[in-house]
This record gives structure tokens, sequence and C-alpha cells, in this order.
């Protein structure tokens, strides 16, 4: 009797001990803005993570783009906030200096493991020699072009150099008897992408570098070819009439609507223009400043940082959960559901992807892709826009407003690197 | 010399009065008939400098319906909307009474202080707000969103100025026969005001109504939106859906204009001071 | 009157007015006063809202922005929306009050006619009003083409953007004078203007000696809240303006816009904080002036 009371009592404390350790749960916060088809296979990949990770619960939460450092920043005072953050690369730099991320860990993530797997653009999140977040996907710029304008004009093939885009904008551009722009011939822009197209494209083609190799310096104006491709493009506007900035991504919508031949964009765009039937587009890679010359292109992507909230086990659960979403299995998931290029070296690679119509020169141009590294894409992006609508709306002379330019950016540069010293 | 007798000029007055009328009402709606006309687009249409759509599509509706939230907005919406003008009929009347008609030291300085809470724009206010809900577990719930509005400056305003008409004479006559003053505010002085508590029902309800940050930032969570928040789901980093956000406004005007309606009725004639002689 | 152990009427009233000021009032010191007095305590601070440190750094943040062209363009912005929109809004909000008061049919269509852009929100009011300024598109310039004239940037342009946001604030935020005036003339009992009749007044004698002046306590607040507002032009910049960042270069960002961006996207809360200090001061005294100067009490 006494025997078998004892045997009972062995094999339940046998059976807590075992059940114990599954008992402790932890529960990481994952935040993103809504994104549609993100959110979604998002949402179907967290089971799929848990099952894999027992003892790991994530949450995820979204909130608007419009809301997004709002929403971050009352979460952070009131205490909270995410574990993992998914966070537009251009944002981090800022995010980093006010000590809101931690650097991935070490013993899951190598520099050189990263570095490996993942094509070069990823290095914009490399501050200090450490890499702060990962993508799971990222974007390049190319040309769309409306099939049916070229037609009409009897053009076959898109556009190999930047001139060759400039003549054949003029001839696609209509225009009533009165003036009005019914057509432009090449949706020129400076909020939409082509303020990346001048500084990471036509500088670099003119052979002026935006920034130095170490990020700090604003090398923008360093050869007065800065000052000549400047004026010329601003020209496609302003002289040619080509197109007209129109404002808050209409680039697009004047493109989705048969009112632009051509335009340049991410291939984040590639989703809403193919939603319209009646439109026949094609894409082809950014054209070059002469044939056989230096390609270029600007690269970005949304990635996932850890936070400083994820301490202990949090960081181990964190950590994981970044391992899992961006592993080349999701990876692949993602291009197909939410059209985002894969971030791996061996996907982007892949002959199958290069060789696709559409995405076809999209994943070229990673290949020569720079992902600018910011400081403050806001504060840059707003210098950069003020700059351009001087020269547009105040006449203000091409060389000084560069030059001044270049001063402001710079300065707003030293302030970043110097706070990082402290 | 006039030819006209007193009843056409009267005519002419009215005519020209609704020709006034009529042409300065077409200014104010058309901007708001493109709106609606733009819910019936497409998206790619959204933009075609042609006012009618090219085919009156009714997708734009149905998946607003039917794919977003929008019904469970509309709920939220609602609910936040009806208590917190509930709560300000109640407290906001009683204040500016008070500032109106009372007598007591120290009026001035509340009134101003009172005012002030105007002058401080709501959104620095967000944060300890949001410090405040988290402490008090009133994140993702009714009450948070709500508890900002439920006394307002505005409203204590609005009414004292109207209670600053209402003759003191019917108050002490009211005095005088006894009822204490809740009595005198409430059967006596609330009665005389009914266009002021009618403008403050509108406008609270719209104010509220059209909140955008504050529910955003208090409500996280799917279920607990407001049609602002929920039409703001609509732009993403790459594209705005317009004609969503059309449609859902246009939906989202008609709850206000319906008790517009309902209470611009109740801004009715003052009231009769017959037999009340000084 | 000999002071007994009973309270006099005077004192009566008191109490009572403390009895119904009291929740009120406890509720404005938890949700506006407390919060407004620790952004006052923030402005003195260096605070960035995602970090916890918020070092003592005194009038640090006033020097800043009192060195900061952005925010005197902003203040100049903000008080030219406020000297234009308030007496314009005010004179068109009134006079279509006072058609509307005079008509006898359709007038609840009429005035929900009047009142419907107030009520829709801002982001698709906005968006038309966009669509309609566009050049080569949008709707006004079609039309100045087809008339000869050449098109306007009106919303590209430094030198009219400012005013064509203004056109479309004042559009937008009329429907609210027109409600209280209506209320207001509502109010004016009909005998006075019986009796002015009676003794051969004129219509503009009564507008001037009558409807005025009775309608004062309803102006003193159109003028105190519309200014207050005006004073706090903040979502229809952000809608209406490119990127919502208040330009083309500043011409039309607000101070509360700016406010706004300093707190959210440069997370600089210490600034802001003092931004919002020196704006409540501002409208502080302007609106003790203007309830000094506007109100008038009359005895009838």
């Amino acid at each position: 009797m006494k025997k078998r009371i004892f045997v009972l009592a062995f094999a339940a404390v046998l059976l807590l001990a075992m059940a114990a350790p599954s008992m402790a749960e932890v529960t990481i916060e994952y935040w993103q803005y809504y994104y549609e088809s993100k959110v979604k296979l998002i949402d179907e990949l967290i089971p799929v993570f848990e099952a894999q990770n027992p003892g790991i619960k994530v949450k995820h939460i979204t909130f608007p783009y419009d809301a997004f450092n709002e929403q971050v920043a009352a979460a952070v005072a009131a205490g909270e906030g995410p574990d993992v953050l998914n966070i537009f690369y251009g944002w981090l730099p800022m995010y980093l200096k006010q000590g809101f991320l931690q650097p991935l860990p070490e013993k899951y993530f190598t520099v050189e493991q990263i570095e490996e797997r993942f094509i070069p653009m990823v290095n914009a999140v490399k501050v200090d020699g450490q890499y702060w977040a990962l993508p799971t996907a990222v974007r390049s710029l190319a040309l769309f072009y409306n099939v049916d304008h070229f037609a009409e004009e009897g053009f076959t093939e898109p556009p190999k150099t930047w001139d060759e885009l400039l003549e054949m904008a003029i001839k696609l551009t209509r225009r009533t008897d009165r003036g009005a722009l019914v057509r432009q011939g090449y949706g020129w822009n400076v909020t939409g992408q082509d303020w990346h197209l001048f500084r990471e494209v036509l500088l670099r083609q003119w052979g002026v570098a935006p920034l130095s190799e170490d990020n700090r310096t604003v090398t923008m104006n360093s050869d007065p070819a800065a000052y000549e491709v400047l004026e010329w493009w601003i020209d496609w506007s302003r002289k040619y009439g080509v197109g007209e900035e129109e404002g808050r991504g209409l680039y697009r919508d004047s493109f989705l609507a048969g009112r632009a031949s051509m335009i340049v964009d991410g291939s984040f765009g590639i989703g809403t223009i193919s939603a319209n039937p009646n439109l026949k587009w094609a894409v082809a890679e950014l054209p070059v400043k002469e044939i056989g010359g230096e390609k270029s292109n600007f690269g970005s992507f949304w990635a996932h940082a850890i936070t400083r909230n994820a301490t202990g086990e949090k960081l181990d659960a964190a950590a994981k959960f970044l391992e899992f979403i961006t592993s080349d299995e999701v990876q692949r998931t993602w291009l197909e559901r939410v059209g985002e290029l894969p971030a791996s070296r061996a996907l982007a690679q892949d002959p199958a992807l290069s060789e696709d119509p559409v995405y076809g020169p999209f994943v070229r141009g990673l290949e020569y892709s720079h992902a600018t590294f910011f400081v403050d894409e806001t504060i840059e992006r707003e210098l950069i826009v003020e700059a351009v609508d001087k020269i547009l709306l105040l006449d203000a002379p091409v060389k000084d407003t560069l030059d001044q330019l270049v001063n402001d950016l710079q300065k707003v540069r030293d302030e970043y690197f110097n706070s990082l010293e402290k | 010399m006039g030819v006209l007798n007193g009843r056409s000029r009267r005519f002419v007055k009215q005519a020209l009065i609704y020709l006034c009328l009529t042409v300065g009402a077409f200014v104010m709606i058309f901007p708001l008939l493109w709106m609606f006309s733009t819910s019936f687009k497409t998206p790619w249409e959204i933009y075609d400098v042609n006012i009618l759509p090219q085919s009156f599509q009714l997708s734009n509706y149905e998946h607003l319906l039917k794919n977003t939230g929008f019904l469970r907005w509309l709920w939220v919406s609602s609910v936040v909307v009806i208590c917190t003008t509930a709560s300000v009929l109640v407290f906001d009347s009683l204040v500016g009474y008070t500032l109106a008609k009372l007598q007591f030291r120290g009026k001035n300085i509340i009134f101003m202080a009172i005012l002030a809470t105007l002058m401080v724009p709501t959104e620095m206010l967000i944060i300890p707000w949001y410090i405040m809900s988290v402490d008090m577990g009133l994140r993702d719930t009714y009450l948070g969103i709500m508890f900002p509005g439920m006394i307002t400056a505005f409203g204590i305003f609005l009414t004292k100025q109207f209670y600053e008409g209402v003759p003191n004479d019917l108050l002490d006559a009211a005095r005088i026969d006894g009822l204490n003053e809740v009595g005198v505010y409430a059967r006596i002085a609330l009665p005389q005001v009914k266009p002021a508590l009618s403008a403050l029902i509108i406008f609270n309800f719209l104010g509220n109504w059209n909140a955008y940050l504050w529910p955003l930032i208090v409500a996280q969570s799917p279920h607990m939106r407001t049609i602002p928040v929920g039409i703001s789901f609509f732009s993403n980093e790459v594209t705005t859906a317009w004609h969503l956000i059309m449609t859902a406004s246009s939906c989202a005007i008609v709850p206000v204009l319906v008790v517009f309606v309902i209470f611009q009725k109740h801004i009715i004639k003052g009231v009769q001071l017959s037999g009340l002689k000084g | 009157m000999r002071r007994g152990k009973r309270l006099t009427l005077r004192q009566q009233q008191e109490v009572w007015a403390y009895a119904f000021l009291g929740i009120p009032l406890l509720f404005f010191a938890f949700i506006r006063f407390y919060p407004a007095l620790s952004a006052f305590n923030i402005s003195l601070r260096d605070w960035s809202l995602l970090t916890t440190a918020k070092p003592f750094v005194g009038l640090q943040n006033y020097r800043d922005i009192f060195a900061d062209e952005v925010f005197w363009k902003a203040l100049k912005n903000t008080f030219t929306y406020a000297l234009l929109g308030v007496p314009l809004q005010l004179i068109i909000g009134l006079s279509v009050a006072l058609l509307l008061h005079n008509i006898k049919h359709w007038v609840p269509f009429f005035r929900a006619l009047y009142f419907v852009p107030y009520v829709t929100s801002v982001v698709a009011v906005a968006w038309v009003w966009r669509f309609m300024y566009q050049p080569h598109i949008g709707i006004i310039n079609r039309f100045l083409l087809d008339l000869g004239f050449e098109q306007i940037q009106f919303l590209r342009n430094p030198s009219t953007a400012l005013y064509s946001i203004l056109a479309m604030i004042i559009w937008h935020g009329v429907g609210f004078q027109i409600v209280l005036f209506l209320a207001g003339l509502q109010m004016i009992p009909d005998m006075y203007y019986e009796a002015a009749q009676i003794d051969g007044a004129n219509s503009w004698q009564i507008f001037f000696r009558i409807t005025l002046p009775l309608l004062n306590p309803t102006i003193v607040f159109v003028v105190v809240m519309s200014s207050i507002r005006y004073l706090q032009v903040f979502s229809e910049v952000m809608n209406m303006s490119n990127e919502g960042l208040g330009g083309p270069l500043n011409s039309t960002i607000s101070t509360v816009l700016h406010i706004y961006r300093t707190a959210f996207h440069r997370f600089d809360m210490g600034r802001a904080s003092a931004m919002t200090v020196v704006l409540f001061a501002i409208v502080l005294v302007i609106t003790i002036i203007q309830m000094k100067l506007v109100t008038r009490k009359y005895e009838f």
C-alpha cells in the first residue's frame, strides 16, 4: 500500500515537473502599420510560428500609416509599446538615436551571416558596425509606361537613356489649345519617387555620389555636374513641360487614369497599377545616362527592429520571430501575396524572377540599388522638396539653392552623428 | 415712386431672398456633390474631369458595408456620441446657468479658467490622456473614447451666453414662489434656452462624430474604431483609397443630418414673455 | 439683516453655485488643467517622446523657438487666417442666418444645405477642394482656361496657397455661425419687432437698434469661439497642403500644425510644449480683450 502511494506521488511530481516549463509563456507584441496584404499574411504566419515555437505567443497590432509616430509615441509615453516594430528603414536612425531600439542579438544574427544572406542594400540599417533590423522584402524603382500611348507614337521599345526618355516624353505630351496639360509625357514630380530618382540615380549616373562612403558627409554638390543634372531634371517640367508636380502621389493616379505616359515608381505601385483592367502598361529598367554607362537604382525597405522593451525571454522570443519572418520560405510567400521583392540574395538571383515581365526590371535593379542612409528621412525629404520648390516656384538660382540644401542636410547629419557619439 | 403695393413688395423681397439663398446653397453644395458622385466611381475614374461617373456602380458601397468594419464603426461612433451629448446637456448647461445667473465669489476667475481650457490644442493633451487611460484601464473602451468630451467649455460658454438673456425677474419670481435653486434651474431657466440646447446637441454630436486623433490613440483594436478612425485605414504608405473615403464620408453625413433636421426644428421661437411686466 | 445661524440668501446662492460647479471643476482639473500644467512643465525640459529622460533645461526651448523662422512664419500665417477668416465667416454667417430667418417655405431644407459642409469630414472635403484647385484637370482652372484666362496654381503658388486654403476653411465652417445666429435670432421675442414696426422703423433701424444689440451674447460667443478656432487651425491645413507640410515653402503652415509636427515627427516635446504655452498666452490675451470689447449689456 505504501509503495503504491509512493509511486503515485512520484509520478505526480514527475508530471508536474514536465508540465511546469511549458506553462511559462512569453508574449511579444509585433507592431506594423496597416497594409492589407501584409497584415493578412502576418496573421496567417503567426499561428505557424507559434506552432513551431510553443511557449511564444505573438500579438499583432496594426494602426493607420498616417498615425505611425503618434501611435508609437503614445504607447512609449505610457510605458508600453512593441517588442518588434516594423519600421521604414529611413526612420530607423531617428528611433535608434532616441534609444528606442536595440541591436540584433549576436546569438541569433551575426554580421557575417546577415551580409552573406541578404542583398547589400540592407546595410542601410547597419549602424556602428551592428545591424539593428532585418527586412522580409525590399522595393526598387523602375519605369512604368503606357503601351497604348507608345503605340500611338510608334514607339516599340522603352527608352534606354534619359535623353531618349525626354524626347519620347515631349512627343507623348498632349495639351489642349488653351494650354491645359491633358497628358503628361512623363509624370514628373518631387514628392513622389523622383526625389529618389534625382539623388540616387541621376546624380550617380552623372558621376556624383550623394553621400560619402561613411555616410557622414553630404556630397551632392561635390561636382559641377550636379548643378547641370539638377537643372536639366527640373527643366523636364519647367522648360519642356512634359509633366508637373501634382502633389500627394497623384503621379501614379495620373498614370492609372491614362493621363501620364511614363512614371518612375516603386515595385509597391504594381498592385495599384495592375488593378485597372483598362490600362495597358509595361515595366522597364531605369534608363542610363548613355548606353553602357553606370546603372543605378534606389532601393528601400521596411524592416523589423527589436525595441528596448524586449528583454530577457522576450528578447529571445523576438529574435526567433525575426528569424522566422525573414526566412527564405516566408520571403517567397511574401512575394506572391504582397508583391514585394525578396531581401535574400539567393531568392533575388532566381532566374525565374529576373525574367518575369513585371518583377524582372525591379529585381535586376536590385543588383545596383542603393538605399540611402537617411538620418531622418522626414526632415531630409522636406528640405529637398523645399529646395526644388524654391527653384521651380521662386526662380531661385540652381547653384545657390543646391549649395544651401547641402549645407542644411549636412547640419542635420552632423547633429545626428554627434548625438550618437555622446 | 413705388408702383408696387405692399403685397407685391413683400413678394419680390421673398423672391430675392430665395434667389440669394439658392445661389449660395449651390456654392455650398457643389463640392459635396462631387464627393457624392465620386463614391460611385471606380478608383481610376476619380480624377476624371467629368463630375458624373461613367457608369453608376454601387461596388464601393457594397465593399464598404460588407468588407470593412463600417457598420461596427457606425455603432461605436453612435454610442460615443449619444453618451457624450447626454452628459454635456446635463453638465454644461448647469455650469452655464451657474455662471450666468448665480452670484458667488470667484465667478470671473472660474469662467476664465474654464474658457482657458479651450486654448490648449487637444493634440498636445493626448499623451497625458493616454497615460491616464492606460493607468485606469480605459484603453479600447467606450469610456476611454468619451471621457475627455463629457463636459466641454464650449457648451458651458454657449449656454452661459444664452442664459444671460433670460430675465432675472423670471427667476426671482420663481424663488419667491418657493422653488429651490435646482427647481429654478430645471423648471424655469432651462426651458428658456431651448435654442441653445438644440445648438449644443447638434455641435456636440458633430464634434464627437468627426473626432479623429484621440479615438485613434485610445482605441487601437478593430472592434472599437469610430468612423473617422476606420476611414484613416483606407490610406497607407503607397496609396489612398479615395473612392472608399468618399463613400464612407457620404454615409457618415447621414446620421448627423438626421439629428440636425430633428433638432433644428427645436430652435423654435423664443419664449412668450406675456404676463410678466417689470 | 442680522447674521444668525442661517445663511443669507446671498450665501445660500453661493453654496448652490459651488455645489453645481463641483463635479465639472473636478473634471476639468483632471482632464484639462493638470495635463495643461504638465505641458507647461515639459516646456522647460528636453524631452524626446521615445525616451524617458526629461532633463530640466530652463528657458532653452523658448530661446530655440524664438530663433526658429518657421515658428514666426507659422504665427504670421495663423494671424492671417484669423484676421481674414473670423470677420468673413461672421458676416457671411450672419447674412445667411438673417435670410434663412426670413423665409417661410422650405426652411429646414435650406438650413440643411448650408449646414452640410460643416458636417462633412475634413479629409473628404479637402480632397474635393484640392481636386477643384488642380491645374489642368481641376474645375476652377478649366473654367478659367475656357474663359481665356491663365491658369492659377492655387495650392502650388506660395502667394496664393494660404488664401486658397482659407476659402475652404470659411466654406467648411460657416455652418457653425449660421446655426448659432439662427438660434440667437430665435431668442429675440417678436414683440420687439412688432413694437418697432408700429413705431414706423425701417429695416435698417430694426437691424441696428434691435436685432444686433439683442444678438450681442451670440455675437460674443461666435467671435470668441471663432477666433480660438482660427488661431488653432490645424486639420484643414494639414489635409490641404502637400504631404501635410504646411507648404509650399511654409506659406500655409499654422502654429498648431508646426507644434504637431515638432511633437510627432521630430519627437521634440519640449519645443512643442513651449510653442503651446506661447500660443496659449496669445489666445488668452486676445480672448480677454475680445470679451471686454465686444460684450455689451442691454436692458430693455
